[in-house]
């Protein structure tokens, strides 16, 4: 039913477009059922886009390849779970689930907003449905996933590195966040739109930002995992442009998280924080033209599209409108308080402000160099991990240490004694671990040395924050101990997540440093039964064995492993050839010490066919405490997440007597 | 197929439309049809009571911040009089409003 799904899409790009022109004629002439309409069109829209999904969904099932997509992206071998994930595979499948999220988003802070009755939602609306308008627009002009053809007997399949379970989730979770974060900035234009100064677009739009932030953080974290364990290089993260593209949208919303505390605080920063959400959606945006349009050569961009004139004259477009409104508005957006100190914690709000935008810049700089070096000049250049480590090292490790100090430091200004004191636990922690780790030998990696160090200091400020709070919230109502620490932070769920969050953070820098600055590896070439050594590590290849899989002939090398003496059982190691594909794909074998947190991690380079092996071996410190992080981090981002009954009271009130000062 | 395909989407486009149409449809001829926004004065009531949050909620992170002794007595008291003082202000124009408006919905009848 091609048909079908085409007739959708473009009832999806009318009902858009209604929504962006009736939406922005009521919400300027103030014409209530006007908007209404509009609205509902949004809240259609998503209806529409489900229809079109759907339909896609279903020929991927039934294995329908007289849609060229289904065709392209699966094959009759394909196992099913692969089958759905081909969904998300290809360029318009990609296109159609941003799509679906986003008609799903608009349509739920609709139904939200309307409930809430925010009068900021008749110019959220417009601006929600400009950018539903473009994707609609592209998937029924540009790349539509309906295209028919005359149906061969066998599909294409999907590229082997995209079989893999994490690609279930990860693509959609990132997808969660780059969509996620045009709620915050439909609502901040909205607010602006409206010449709005008050911060009901802050209030309305903190959980989406935060939700979409998490679900960026964790979507990265997959595709790290996911890179890997399945492109079978031996690392996670190698600064590729399209990793960097999800990268710089969540810095720049950590930053924004930040500063609209200080926003809410003090009332400061009003154009600063537009600005950070104009810079993530826009990055978003971005990031999404980055892997969809070919316009880089990497591993994440599977396709050469038409789409990159497209994006880049609709981000454009974005960029310039929004800005041209902030600007607009610069007199009603100015702060009546100012900063009372640089010692204070608004100040170390400002200054990892500055870090985080300065780190997201230097990365956006480093993608965008190579394609305007290609456009300007002809000249292909690429900007490669130095350049990042680089700029990594200079604003992360003070990135690091603020996150140690800010929850130290007061709100307003903080005097050198009460400093002294608060600072006296967590530094003494981090100069006793820091002379440790030194005698230890950690000061083979400089670099190491002081981000463990920093590490230990920003644990230690946490742990001592929730000490001091458990201790106080203990005094004032004699509770438990226990009871006071959930009563702790119960009453102040953001400030105690964010803390958690950072705890994951710091986790995961302690990996990042393990497993990069004091790995070991070693190449060798091995017959059946030679061994080689690493590390304490003693490898032995007994055999190589191989076997059919589903669509694929699996090569396995099995190696024998000892350490110390005793035996750690047998690592498997190989390439999958696919059938359908044609492809090989390497298959690694790790071996993780869950005490430890170290891996040993087995990459068979190259099989000959007189049985010998070309091996090479990593043993990557401390690399488990990366995953780890990621539980630590969404277990902290629910925290925040978690509404709390008085906080909603509290606003519930404040809004309930503005509306009885309006009747009035 | 292709019959059903777009006998399909034509339901799907004819629900779709009406319910686009629904707020006219309800009311064909409303009383009023103008969009409520907050004049100036609600504006500046909204301010306000954000002002009074944020003073409430500075206070009050104050007195835990000096609770768990991270911030000292002397800190403490230099910061609270004006917070204090801030809130006070905030109340009383708060309340002044109030009672303005008060006046006006008895005058109004």
């Amino acid at each position: 039913m091609p048909e079908l799904g085409r007739a959708a899409l473009i009832l999806c790009l009318g009902l858009a477009v209604y929504a962006l022109a009736a939406g922005a004629y009521a919400a300027a002439t103030r014409r209530r059922r006007l908007a209404r309409s509009a609205q509902n069109a949004l809240l259609a829209a998503f209806g529409a886009s489900a229809a079109a999904a759907a339909v896609l969904l279903a020929a991927l099932l039934r294995n329908d390849f007289s849609f060229k997509y289904v065709a392209e992206h699966t094959s009759l071998e394909l196992p099913t779970p692969y089958t759905i994930s081909a969904f998300w595979s290809g360029q318009e499948g990609s296109l159609l689930l941003w799509l679906l999220i986003l008609t799903g988003f608009g349509a739920a802070a609709v139904a939200l907003g309307r409930r809430a009755g925010w009068d900021l939602l008749a110019w959220v609306v417009p601006v929600l449905g400009l950018v539903t308008t473009f994707f609609a627009f592209m998937l029924v002009v540009v790349s539509s996933p309906f295209d028919t053809q005359l149906a061969p007997a066998d599909g294409a399949g999907l590229n082997p590195s995209l079989q893999n379970p994490y690609m279930m989730i990860h693509p959609p979770f990132l997808y969660l966040g780059y969509v996620g974060l045009t709620i915050p900035f439909a609502f901040a234009m909205g607010a602006l739109l409206a010449r709005r100064t008050d911060e009901l677009w802050i209030v309305t739009t903190r959980r989406w930002t935060l939700f979409a932030w998490t679900a960026l953080g964790i979507g990265q974290l997959l595709g790290a995992h996911w890179a890997y364990v399945e492109v079978g290089w031996g690392g996670y993260y190698a600064w590729d442009p399209v990793e960097n593209a999800a990268l710089m949208p969540w810095l720049a919303a950590t930053a924004f998280l930040h500063s609209v505390m200080i926003q809410e605080k003090r009332g400061m920063l009003k154009v600063w924080n537009m600005l950070l959400v104009v810079l993530a959606f826009c990055l978003a945006l971005f990031g999404t033209f980055l892997t969809r349009s070919g316009i880089v050569s990497s591993i994440h961009s599977f396709t050469q599209s038409p789409l990159g004139p497209w994006f880049l004259g609709f981000i454009c477009l974005v960029t310039a409108g929004s800005l041209a409104l902030v600007i607009s508005r610069l007199p009603i957006l100015r702060a009546k308080t100012r900063m009372e100190s640089l010692v204070s914690r608004e100040a170390t709000f400002l200054y990892n402000n500055l870090l985080l935008v300065a780190l997201c810049l230097t990365i956006l700089w480093g993608v965008a160099f190579p394609i305007l070096s290609e456009a300007v000049r002809g000249e292909q250049i690429t900007v490669s991990a130095p350049y990042y480590n680089f700029f990594l090292r200079i604003f992360g490790l003070p990135l690091l240490l603020l996150m140690g100090i800010g929850p130290l430091v007061a709100w307003r200004r903080a005097s050198l004694r009460s400093l002294g004191r608060s600072f006296a636990w967590p530094a003494g922690i981090a100069v006793a671990v820091g002379l440790v780790l030194l005698a230890l030998g950690a000061g083979s990696s400089w670099v190491g040395l002081v981000a463990y160090t920093f590490s230990a200091f920003v644990l230690g400020s946490i742990g001592y924050e929730f000490v001091r709070g458990t201790r106080a919230r203990r005094a004032l109502a004699g509770d438990s101990w226990p009871a006071a620490f959930a009563e702790l932070i119960a009453r102040n769920r953001r400030r105690y997540g964010g803390y958690v969050v950072h705890a994951a953070i710091v986790l995961l820098a302690i990996g990042v440093v393990g497993s990069s600055a004091y790995d070991k590896v070693r190449e060798q070439k091995l017959r059946p039964g030679q061994t080689m050594a690493i590390g304490d590590y003693r490898l032995t290849y007994r055999a190589l064995v191989n076997r059919q899989g589903p669509n694929a002939t699996e090569y396995r090398a099995l190696v024998d492993v000892r350490r110390g003496g005793s035996s750690l059982g047998t690592i498997s190691s190989g390439k999958n050839e696919y059938r359908a594909e044609q492809q090989q794909s390497n298959e690694v074998g790790i071996r993780s010490d869950h005490l430890t947190g170290e891996d040993l991690f087995v990459i068979t380079d190259q099989i000959n066919t007189d049985q010998s092996v070309v091996f090479k071996v990593l043993v990557k410190p401390l690399v488990n405490l990366i995953w780890l992080s990621g539980f630590i981090f969404l277990a902290g981002s629910l925290i925040a997440l978690w509404p709390s009954a008085a906080e909603q009271r509290r606003l519930a009130a404040r809004y309930r007597e503005l509306r009885a000062l309006a009747r009035a | 197929m292709t019959t059903l395909a777009l006998a399909l989407g034509a339901l799907l486009a004819v629900g779709c439309a009406l319910y686009v149409a629904l707020p006219f449809l309800r009311e064909p001829a409303p009383a009023d049809d103008r969009l409520g926004e907050p004049g100036p004065l609600e504006r500046r009531a909204l301010e306000l009571a954000e002002e009074r949050d944020r003073a409430l909620a500075a206070l009050k992170e104050l007195e835990f911040d000096h609770r768990t002794g991270k911030i000292s007595d002397d800190d403490y008291r230099e910061l609270v009089g004006p917070l204090r003082r801030r809130v006070a202000e905030v109340l009383r124009s708060l309340e002044l409003r109030a009672k303005s408006s008060e006046e006006r919905v008895r005058a109004a009848g």
